[in-house]
């Protein structure tokens, strides 16, 4: 039985991801996905197609809206990266995520980081975007449990927050919420709060 | 300790925004790819290229030798391991049953049969080795239409079944007398009608870890799963002979499921028999070409419809024959969804007084098909809202008319249908229907629709109405256990309601969510029942270890049938807190009062002990009435009376390039009654998804088999899921008839999207080619189809 | 999902780039990626070396003064975004604006694209349409291959193995110049069905002076419908000339066709989808 897995080619990347600057020497294949998940542990960025279809992937690369399934973790030698752990800030969501919140935005949530991150992207390009902008925008992202609906509307949501004029969500809430909170899945293996 | 507080408002009914989110949101969701174990090896699954085929050989010899591999095994080392087990038969009559071995062993039966299994220290290496294994095979004949399946000469899959046939199911009448109803009818119509198969496509992939630990002899499984006692259950005593007791099944956070997560699969007991051969856990996480390949399909129905009705629309006889095509195997439940999930519902909202359904399963060279979102009844709402339309068009009257001619009416209920399915337990099908029409303007609709075709639009309006009902909660075991159904089991649920010393409240239940907001919607209602804070219940699920047994959530079964089992456990807590309190207050028992978390004698509300008060004392125990055991917390083990019966009326309204067959969605008007609800916020969601991907069923998706049984639509480059900018959006309206069945008055909210979207946009596309003489037009409705329906006739 | 082995290399130059690939013959070139390494991902494409153009100086930007060029690395979010082009060329921040997905024209490049030669990719149509060239550098130095030369069959370009291509070089329009492109999507995939893309030249008595229409989707390679070009020049573009252009649009072209969309629903869609080109092109000349 083996137990040690003979290097291949490697090659050393310095990658920031989160404002955190990482060292690593990777196989050229190594996509930037498992780079993420398997050598960062930053399981939020999730796979769900082989063919760059699904967009759960999606992370900023150098400020790009990028499939981090279609890039390779060489390609983003000396860039920065940013993922879904990384959005909320001191704390507090980023009015994408309060809206995908308030506004039932998600319902199995396998999508939804790459969603948040793609809707992100649009935002910054195009802060008070139509719905067909935004419906545009979410080509790249497939949904298969909200029919999109509500996606659409957290977004806008994002966009209303982002520029001063507050509306109020769907949802409401009982008791306080802060992103804190995320600790309550129990078991063994419970998911890390970052 | 928890002061009592003023009496909070009463949650249910209340647009809770989900407390499963915030991890969600943050990607700190725990899925399965995501569970993190010391010493993980991965397993990638070598699969067969041909459909039908003979395992001439398999040189594992340079996969074994290749770096970072730690085994690589065949189906003749699993040789002595059972098949899978098939859970749910059809009633009354013969399965002849074949079920998948965890590995392939002599033959394969179709593209993506696994016949080897590499395990090594990543995925990458893993699926390096499984490149290099060398498998030979003598190609064998295939089929892949169910109906040529059964026909003389087909090529055959399995030994025990002749023609490749399954079963041969029937309910309702006698054929012969449903024969002469519809030959005594002075209007009829037939029509075959085509419920292409589906690609479930939930965002996560399947897959499963499993963990042998040689100290205690345990495993652990964790599993992508609608299922996890279900899964134990069959992994244990049908699959690999191990105690049940030493199988933990853990389904992490499941990123949706649809149905397909519902099943045992072959690797759920292959990742636990490799750790144990081993030594290591190991984990499987299919890609999406092999979900797309061998994750169980959907639908995939031929159906031909004869219809007899009168003049005035009332449908008198109505005779189905399905041919449903099972896949190369029996999938796990596959034989009870196109019997009594389909034939038993082809009645739908309808009163028609014969009726005779008759359906062949048949075995092809495809992946298997088994429930999806849905599972049977949008099959048979599609089948009886097509009829309704055609009707309609055979005797001139609008398809809302026809529709009102054979609604069971509000008085006829609990309602017989006759054809063996349990009485429908409430509803007002016209009120839904009238609202519909209101909300969509419908009258305006049909004039403009007139008004196009008389100035000669090129495009052409058209409008579909879908009146639907479904069964959900199915569960009763009494019935679907024995009646002839097949199921052999109960499919009752169970929750145990605990409060802790502190009053904080822990409900454990069998139920699990896999999106649907279990945590928010079951915890809103244990706040109202027990009174105390929301944010003091929190609910547990998806662990054999810790849950009470349940069947696993589907068939929008978790709040009708599990959600009844925490509402009664938690009405027996009250009951006990009551007792506790009567003897601190030293009253009689009959005289407290339990409100918003506080018991009280009638009348002193301001001496009263709070359910914080109460469940202290029960802890601490030196001061009970003689007899009560300490602690406070019940289980319930809950069997419903009947199933519950959601229904309503979707309207699609569409426009069709009369040049080139391209649809647009100009409008979606629902109006479902799904009973009482919890969280309308969560009810509209599953509602939209439901529409989603019923439309999408009528305009984009469709797996597609060559004749040599390869799987055309086998990315999502080719298969169409739709996307934002292909759905619009949705106008939901409901109304409200409580199910009497359970206490909440629920009926289940998770499919009816799905089941009344797509006969509402098909028949609104063939509407809008109605003047054309088209009556019918099988799914996805492409462009090019439509574009050849306008096409002048020619010969 | 997971890519065979392979050697990476990431040249700062062209010359350096060239060089890899004269010493890997199976070497690929690694532009954007979003084509070569989904295909690599499902074991479809094997290359023994990539050659990684993203650090290799020079590739990227667009000039517009006076003819265009724009460099090969250069992204369809860059094409998509840029004044200068919605001025000067505003079918290709149109056709950008509709390639993939946001995540695709984030990184996809043009000259990435043009190399691919996939036979449904978009703006193959339309470097015909606008009678594009390319600049390819080998070992032996550069060239220049007009776009009609480029395109050779199903992912088959004229370029050597060991030549890399660097620029697009699009002439300036001359006189009324109108353009669009049309594109029947793909559910599934967001490749073109049917593209067609049509650039159409007015000249002072407005007639039309220069037509290039060209289809995607319908060939197995991106092809001028010259039919439908003739049955423009010398008219005035008018619903008539561009009906009759519409009407011959897949003369002479070889069709196909698979289970979305038969070879006879192309041909038809190829009328329907000229017809709209020609007709947005028309609005366009203002």
């Amino acid at each position: 039985m083996a137990t040690a897995v003979p290097m291949a080619t490697r090659i050393p990347v310095r990658i920031s991801v989160n404002g955190t600057e990482y060292a690593a020497e990777v196989e050229p294949r190594l996509l930037l996905v498992h780079f993420l998940r398997d050598n960062l542990g930053l399981t939020g960025t999730h796979v769900g197609c082989d063919t760059s279809q699904c967009g759960a992937c999606v992370v900023y690369l150098d400020g790009k809206s990028v499939k981090s399934c279609t890039v390779l973790t060489v390609q983003a030698d000396g860039g920065e990266v940013q993922t879904i752990e990384g959005l909320a800030k001191d704390g507090v969501y980023d009015p994408v995520q309060q809206g995908f919140w308030e506004m039932h935005g998600l319902q199995c949530g396998y999508c939804t980081p790459g969603m948040i991150m793609s809707a992100h992207s649009l935002l910054q390009r195009t802060p008070n975007p139509s719905e067909e902008e935004i419906r545009h925008a979410l080509e790249g992202n497939l949904c298969r449990c909200t029919g999109y609906q509500n996606i659409v509307k957290a977004i806008q949501y994002a966009a209303n927050q982002m520029s001063g004029a507050g509306v109020s969500g769907n949802g409401s809430g009982a008791g306080t919420h802060n992103p804190q909170d995320v600790g309550d899945w129990k078991g063994e293996l419970a998911g890390e709060s970052t | 300790m928890v002061a009592a507080q003023e009496a909070p408002a009463k949650l249910v009914g209340q647009p809770l925004k989900r407390r499963e989110d915030p991890r969600l949101i943050t990607g700190a969701g725990n899925f399965l790819d995501d569970v993190k174990l010391t010493g993980l090896c991965h397993a990638a699954v070598v699969r067969s290229p041909y459909a039908h085929a003979r395992i001439v050989g398999i040189d594992a010899e340079a996969a074994r030798r290749m770096p970072g591999v730690v085994a690589v095994f065949t189906g003749e080392d699993l040789a002595e391991v059972n098949p899978l087990p098939c859970a749910w038969q059809a009633g009354n009559v013969q399965n002849n049953v074949n079920t998948p071995r965890l590995l392939a062993l002599g033959e394969v039966h179709q593209v993506g049969d696994p016949v080897a299994v590499v395990v090594a220290e990543s995925a990458y290496l893993a699926t390096d080795a499984a490149a290099a294994v060398e498998v030979s095979y003598e190609e064998l004949p295939v089929v892949v239409d169910a109906r040529k399946a059964t026909e003389p000469g087909a090529p055959q899959l399995h030994d025990n079944a002749p023609n490749n046939v399954v079963m041969n199911w029937t309910c309702g009448k006698e054929a012969a007398e449903v024969d002469a109803a519809l030959a005594a009818a002075p209007v009829r119509v037939n029509q075959r009608v085509v419920n292409q198969r589906l690609i479930p496509t939930a965002m996560e992939p399947r897959g499963s870890i499993g963990r042998y630990d040689e100290g205690t002899g345990e495993y652990t499984l964790w599993a992508t799963s609608q299922a996890p006692h279900v899964h134990r259950l069959l992994t244990a005593a049908f699959v690999l002979g191990v105690p049940e007791q030493k199988i933990r099944v853990i389904a992490p956070n499941v990123g949706g499921g649809f149905g397909s997560k519902i099943f045992l699969y072959f690797d759920m007991p292959l990742v636990l028999w490799l750790s144990k051969q081993t030594g290591r856990p190991v984990k499987f996480f299919e890609d999406r070409s092999e979900n797309y390949l061998h994750t169980t399909h959907g639908r995939d129905h031929i159906t031909d419809i004869e219809v007899g009705a009168e003049p005035d629309g009332r449908i008198t006889a109505l005779k189905v024959k399905t041919w449903a095509n099972l896949g190369a195997y029996l999938s796990t439940i596959a034989p009870g969804i196109p019997t009594t999930l389909y034939g038993r519902m082809v009645a739908g909202c309808y009163k028609i007084p014969n009726i005779h359904v008759d359906v062949t399963g048949v075995y092809t060279n495809t992946a298997m098909v088994d429930a999806y979102r849905g599972a049977g009844r949008p099959e048979a709402a599609f089948v009886i809202e097509r009829v309704c339309d055609l009707v309609a068009a055979e005797t001139g009257l609008d398809p809302a008319e026809v529709r009102r001619r054979n609604f069971i009416q509000p008085e006829d209920f609990p309602y017989d249908s006759g054809i063996g399915m349990l009485p429908y337990d409430s509803g007002n099908y016209e009120l839904a229907l009238d609202r519909a029409m209101e909300n969509v303007g419908y009258a305006a609709l049909r004039q403009e629709q007139a008004a196009r075709r008389a100035n000669g639009s090129r495009k052409l309006l058209g409008v579909g109405l879908s009146s639907y009902v479904e069964v959900c909660g199915v569960a009763p075991s009494k019935w679907i256990g024995l009646a002839g159904e097949g199921w052999g089991a109960g499919l009752w649920e169970s929750a145990n309601v605990r409060v802790h010393l502190t009053g904080k409240t822990v409900v454990t239940t069998g139920s699990l969510p896999h999106g649907q907001g279990h945590e928010t919607t079951f915890a809103q209602l244990v706040a109202d029942e027990l009174g105390v804070p929301y944010d003091d219940i929190q609910i547990e699920h998806s662990d054999t270890q810790g849950t009470p047994f349940g069947f696993g959530s589907y068939g929008s079964r978790s709040l009708t049938v599990g959600g009844t089992a925490i509402y009664k456990s938690v009405a027996k807590v009250r009951e006990k807190a009551k007792e506790l309190a009567a003897h601190l207050l030293e009253a009689a028992p009959e005289d407290i009062v339990f409100e918003n978390g506080k018991a009280f004698v009638r009348g002193t509300p301001d001496a009263s002990k709070t359910i914080q008060d109460l469940a202290l004392a029960a802890h601490v125990a030196y001061d009970l009435p003689p007899g009560m055991e300490p602690t406070l917390e019940a289980t319930t083990f809950y069997d419903p009376p009947n199933c519950t019966f959601p229904f309503g009326t979707h309207v699609c309204v569409v426009e069709v390039d009369r040049d080139t067959g391209e649809i647009d969605l100009l409008r979606y008007v629902a109006v479902d009654d799904v009973g009482n609800v919890i969280n309308p916020l969560i009810v509209d969601g599953q509602v939209h998804g439901g529409i989603a991907q019923g439309l999408a069923q009528a305009l984009y998706e469709g797996a597609v088999y060559d004749d040599s049984g390869e799987l055309i639509t086998g990315t999502m480059n080719d298969y169409a899921i739709p996307r934002a900018r292909m759905v619009p959006t949705y106008e939901l309206d409901r109304t409200v008839t409580p199910s009497p069945v359970n206490p909440m008055g629920a009926k289940g909210a998770g499919e009816a999207g799905t089941i009344a979207s797509t006969p509402a946009v098909a028949n609104a596309v063939i509407d809008a080619l109605a003047h054309l003489g088209v009556r019918h037009l099988d799914m996805p409705l492409t462009p090019e189809k439509l574009w050849r329906a306008m096409a002048p006739k020619t010969g | 999902m997971f890519p065979n082995q392979f050697d990476y290399h990431r040249p700062t130059t062209v010359a350096e780039a060239v060089g890899v690939l004269q010493q890997n013959p199976d070497a690929k070139v690694l532009a954007g990626g979003h084509s070569l390494l989904p295909a690599m991902k499902l074991r479809l494409a094997a290359p023994s070396a990539l050659v990684d153009l993203s650090k290799v100086e020079g590739l990227t930007g667009i000039s517009t003064n006076g003819s265009v060029v724009i460099g090969a690395m250069t992204t369809y979010a860059e094409l998509r975004d840029s004044a200068a082009l919605k001025a000067a060329l505003p079918i290709v921040p149109e056709t950008a604006y509709h390639v993939g997905d946001p995540q695709v024209q984030a990184v996809g490049t043009l000259g990435g694209s043009l190399a691919h030669a996939d036979p449904s990719a978009d703006f193959t149509a339309v470097a015909l349409a606008l009678d594009a060239s390319v600049k390819a550098v080998g070992a032996d130095g550069d060239r220049t291959i007009p776009a009609e030369e480029l395109f050779v069959d199903l992912f088959t370009t004229s370029l050597a193995p060991d030549e890399v291509l660097t620029e697009i070089h699009i002439p300036a329009a001359t006189g009324r110049t109108g353009m669009a492109y049309e594109k029947f999507r793909h559910p599934a995939s967001g490749y073109a069905v049917v593209g067609v893309a049509a650039v159409v030249s007015v000249g002072v008595d407005g007639t039309v002076a220069q037509a290039r229409i060209a289809v995607t989707g319908a060939t197995s390679k991106a092809t001028r419908a010259t039919a439908a070009e003739q049955a423009l020049v010398g008219k005035p573009l008018s619903a008539d000339s561009i009906a009759a252009a519409a009407a011959v649009a897949n003369q002479g072209l070889e069709l196909n066709g698979d289970h979305y969309a038969s070879a006879e629903y192309r041909a038809h869609l190829l009328g329907v989808y000229t017809r709209r080109a020609l007709e947005r092109a028309a609005a366009s000349l203002g």
